[in-house]
């Protein structure tokens, strides 16, 4: 490129470099992965920077708006809401990433099995079809009707509810490379299916499915926050944010506070989600990246 | 003598990309008379589209800055309007037609509307006076049923007819001026010859002043009466196309008439002759260049020519020439045709 | 052009199918009983062979399917459990909240991203254009239901513009059911918003690069007319796309915007369900709103071919 030319320093070190101008020309990864960084790290270490066991109900201490010993204030069973809502961030990063990967898994093995196979391609496609014309939320919704409630639960309805359009995807993938001359020739080669999948189909999908994981990794964090808060997600014992929020619902009025701070939470991570998205589309697809 | 009708004085634009300064123009001066032809030829990427866009002021600013100069119209600066008294001379006084009908035309809208979106504009014609005209119109240019073709939508019509309704458009509020920028450059020869032929018989009977960006000297040597020849931002040649075709002063001119096999005729033969058979490249237009921009492809040049940049001048009356070797190259020129 | 639609109207039909068999398949794929899921912990074995009964659960099992198939095929959506109410029926009583909520929401947000995106494409590269972007992103990563909350919280409580919640019909006067449905609107039309004026941006970006705009600019046109007569046309087709798919966001997030606003439609029915896990009407809802959202996206293509004369079918 012409710019390694203009800069002597970036060309000495071209490992190093390379990396830093990623990042440099997309500050979106740098913000995003930071703050997602940061609030791993909250999940990781909430038990050490919660105040109080966040499940500890203290009746003489219903309600206190935010001050010295209560951060974010108590709710209306005593709890302490600064400490439910670092717990909380366990629950958002594990049913984002957790039904992120599984739909991300689910349909790149779907994706190719269509891609490759006529008529599991005629069937497959059919039923995403349909799958895909129940909105996402109502199809999760409608799953966790029928299921104990769960964050296993929870994951698995929002994958399923992610999993036509990441099929999709592959399957598109999948079937543009096909009429690749490289592809062809490794087949008139004789090179078994199997081995032209893993040589020459997976790794050209691995930068549109990570794109894709991760918007479907921000939109699984809002649809659990969305099922707790309607009452058929996460089990209500557990702290997660949609729950604190679906509490306090009926209370909102006097005890506003304790809907903001998960909010704000919620808000920022999925935020931050989306433009680690954003940046990893815009460096790994410029083409797009220009238009959007 | 009265004023000419369009005088570009010399004029800069430079473009600021991030990768440096692009001189695409760099102090090209040339003018039109009333009622005129003039050519204005080079290779692409010489600025000579860049120049005629100026003049109706569609270069985008950014990155487009004019740096110096003037583009006067009927003794206006253009440059120095502001975009609403710019836009009543767009397509009313002046008007344009660009190289591509194919994508110069807006495949959403009729034909109809889109001739009669300029009489709505600068004549205040109501839609239907607008597209009774527009019918008038497509006659003029010469496409069969226009009562029918006006309801119709460009992609339903031929390249050819495309062009014509490209020039219907331009014509419609009978411009003073009117640029054509490669007009016949994307079209069939044949097709050539005929939307040439409707230039030529539309300018008598419009009278309206035309410069024809081209980079054929077959089609300049038809159509035009003065000739302006550019290289890389600069006016390099210009005289009448008498003078031009019978005494080139100027290498580049030289080495244009070489890639056309006989003058005039181009037309007849399957391929248009193009610029590029000319040895060498376009030098970059980012760096300031100390000498003449052409010396590096030029037979003529001399140790002079990549120290010092010739300036133009009169040598003949009404033709221009920026060569420290014009007479070596219009004696060889006449030696080699007789 | 009929036949076409017809031939569209016929390719409904095993995406519909689909949809229905899924919906009937949930209550047998999953595992456990699902009457015992339904009556709850607290149920006699009386109660749970009543709920079996009533499901048809105690019916072999193509029995069942062929029942609920030919149920559907006559618009019988089935019986409420806990309400003993023809599903269709609870379903007319909760529809005019939810289609007022759904129609403002699509001109509020029309509304307002269509010029974005346009103003942002045209300052392409600007601040206004960052701006814009900006508020894209935001759009789509704040959940509606807190947005809901911010707004309630912001011009109800703290200004008083606003009432806090609920639902006036429009047959009792536009003012109050104005007042009423504004805040709702705008909560659930932000990501939507964002939505249309990212692709309306990107739409517009790559129609103004075309040769025909700067013919428009040749002639001599205001910016206005070259950027929506000759523009915004042009970019349609993808827009109107976007605005077909995105239904599926605006159903989705009904669901949650009425539970917040307590709005008595559609989507508190299908929330109430759930939560008593009154599941013919979760049933019910999954259909209905399948079906529409498949309906909207005919439409759209459909009208492909009055937004551009190329496309013929």
């Amino acid at each position: 490129m012409t710019a390694t030319a203009l800069e002597p320093t970036v060309a000495a070190k071209p490992a190093e470099g390379r990396v830093r101008r990623v990042l440099r020309r997309h500050p979106k990864i740098v913000i995003g992965g930071t703050i997602l960084l940061l609030i791993a790290l909250v999940a990781i270490f909430a038990p050490y920077l919660a105040t109080v066991d966040p499940q500890k109900v203290s009746p003489a201490r219903r309600m206190r708006w935010p001050q010295e010993l209560y951060w974010f204030g108590t709710d209306m069973m005593g709890r302490d809401v600064w400490s439910r809502t670092l717990y909380g961030t366990r629950v958002s990063l594990v049913v984002g990433i957790g039904a992120a990967a599984l739909a991300t898994v689910g349909g790149l093995a779907l994706g190719l099995i269509t891609g490759f196979i006529r008529w599991a391609d005629a069937i497959l496609m059919r039923i995403m079809d349909g799958l895909m014309s129940i909105p996402a939320v109502l199809l999760a919704i409608a799953l966790m009707a029928i299921t104990q409630a769960s964050i296993q639960n929870v994951i698995i309805a929002i994958a399923i509810a992610e999993l036509p359009r990441v099929t999709r995807l592959v399957r598109g993938v999948v079937l543009s490379l096909r009429e690749q001359p490289f592809v062809e020739a490794a087949t008139a080669a004789g090179t078994g299916l199997a081995m032209t999948m893993i040589r020459h189909i997976l790794p050209n999908t691995v930068a549109p499915l990570l794109v894709q994981g991760t918007y479907v990794c921000a939109s699984a964090m809002i649809t659990e926050a969305i099922l707790s808060f309607i009452g058929a997600g996460t089990p209500p014992i557990i702290p997660s944010w949609g729950n604190i929020m679906s509490e306090a619902r009926s209370i909102f009025q006097v005890g506003w506070y304790i809907v903001v701070f998960p909010s704000v939470f919620l808000s920022i991570t999925v935020l931050s989600v989306n433009l680690l998205g954003d940046g990893m589309r815009d460096a790994l697809d410029p083409r797009l990246a220009r238009r959007m | 003598m009265t004023a000419p009708l369009l005088e570009i004085d010399d004029l800069r634009l430079h473009f600021y990309t991030r990768d440096g300064v692009v001189r695409a123009v760099d102090g090209v001066t040339y003018h039109v008379k009333a009622g005129e032809t003039l050519a204005v030829v080079g290779e692409s990427g010489c600025g000579k589209s860049v120049t005629a866009q100026s003049v109706l002021r569609l270069v985008p600013s950014p990155p487009g800055r004019y740096v110096s100069g003037q583009i006067r119209f009927q003794g206006r600066n253009l440059l120095d309007l502001d975009m609403a008294e710019m836009r009543k001379l767009r397509g009313a006084e002046i008007s344009m037609i660009f190289q591509e009908p194919m994508t110069s035309l807006n495949p959403v809208l009729t034909v109809g509307r889109q001739i009669g979106e300029t009489l709505v504009l600068h004549q205040g014609m109501d839609q239907k006076a607008a597209e009774a005209r527009a019918v008038e119109m497509l006659k003029l240019v010469g496409i069969p049923e226009p009562e029918r073709r006006v309801r119709e939508y460009p992609h339903q019509l031929s390249g050819g007819m495309r062009q014509r309704v490209m020039i219907a458009m331009a014509l419609a509020c009978n411009p003073k001026l009117l640029i054509a920028d490669e007009p016949t450059t994307a079209l069939d020869v044949t097709i050539q010859a005929q939307i040439l032929d409707l230039m030529r018989e539309l300018k008598s009977r419009v009278g309206a002043a035309i410069i024809l960006i081209t980079h054929d000297l077959g089609v300049v040597a038809e159509m035009a009466e003065r000739v302006v020849v550019m290289y890389a931002g600069r006016k390099v040649e210009e005289a009448s196309v008498d003078d031009l075709f019978a005494r080139p002063r100027h290498p580049y001119t030289l080495g244009l008439m070489g890639s056309i096999p006989h003058l005039g005729s181009s037309l007849v033969h399957n391929a248009p002759p193009r610029l590029a058979e000319i040895q060498g490249v376009v030098p970059s237009l980012r760096e300031e260049i100390p000498g003449c921009a052409f010396a590096p492809r030029c037979g003529f040049a001399t140790e002079r020519c990549g120290r010092e940049r010739p300036e133009i001048e009169e040598l003949a009356p009404g033709h221009f020439a920026a060569c420290f070797e014009a007479e070596r190259v219009a004696a060889q020129f006449a030696e080699a045709a007789s | 052009m009929f036949a076409y639609i017809v031939r569209r109207l016929l390719a409904t039909i095993p995406v519909m199918g689909v949809v229905a068999l899924f919906v009937f398949a949930l209550l047998h794929l999953t595992p456990g009983d699902p009457a015992v899921l339904i009556a709850g912990e607290l149920a006699t074995d009386a109660d749970i062979a009543a709920i079996r009964a009533k499901l048809g659960l105690d019916q072999p099992f193509h029995i069942q399917l062929a029942t609920w198939l030919w149920s559907l095929a006559r618009g019988d959506l089935g019986i409420s459990i806990f309400t003993n109410l023809p599903v269709t029926r609870l379903i007319e009583q909760r529809l005019e909240p939810t289609l007022m909520l759904t129609l403002t929401t699509l001109i509020v947000s029309i509304v307002i991203a269509l010029p974005l995106g346009i103003i942002s494409a045209w300052k392409a590269g600007t601040w206004i254009d960052t701006a814009v972007m900006s508020f894209a992103v935001f759009g789509f990563s704040v959940p509606v239901f807190v947005l809901g909350f911010v707004l309630i919280l912001v011009f109800s409580l703290q200004l008083d513009w606003f009432p806090v919640q609920g639902y006036t019909s429009i047959s009792e006067g536009f003012l109050p059911f104005l007042a009423n449905i504004t805040l709702p609107s705008v909560a659930l039309g932000m990501i939507y918003a964002a939505l249309i004026a990212r692709i309306t941006r990107a739409s517009m970006l790559d129609v103004l690069a075309q040769d025909y705009i700067r013919t428009a600019d040749a002639k001599g046109l205001a910016t206005f007319d070259v950027l929506i007569r000759h523009g915004l046309k042009n970019a349609a087709v993808p827009i109107v796309t976007v605005i077909g798919i995105g239904i599926a966001l605006l159903i989705s997030g009904v669901v949650v915007t009425e539970t917040v606003f307590a709005i008595p439609g559609l989507g508190r029915l299908t929330v109430d369900a759930i939560v008593k896990r009154d599941y013919p009407i979760v049933q019910g809802m999954v259909l209905l709103f399948s079906a529409v959202y498949v309906f909207i996206n005919l439409l759209v293509d459909l009208s492909y071919t009055l937004l551009d004369p190329r496309i013929r079918y």
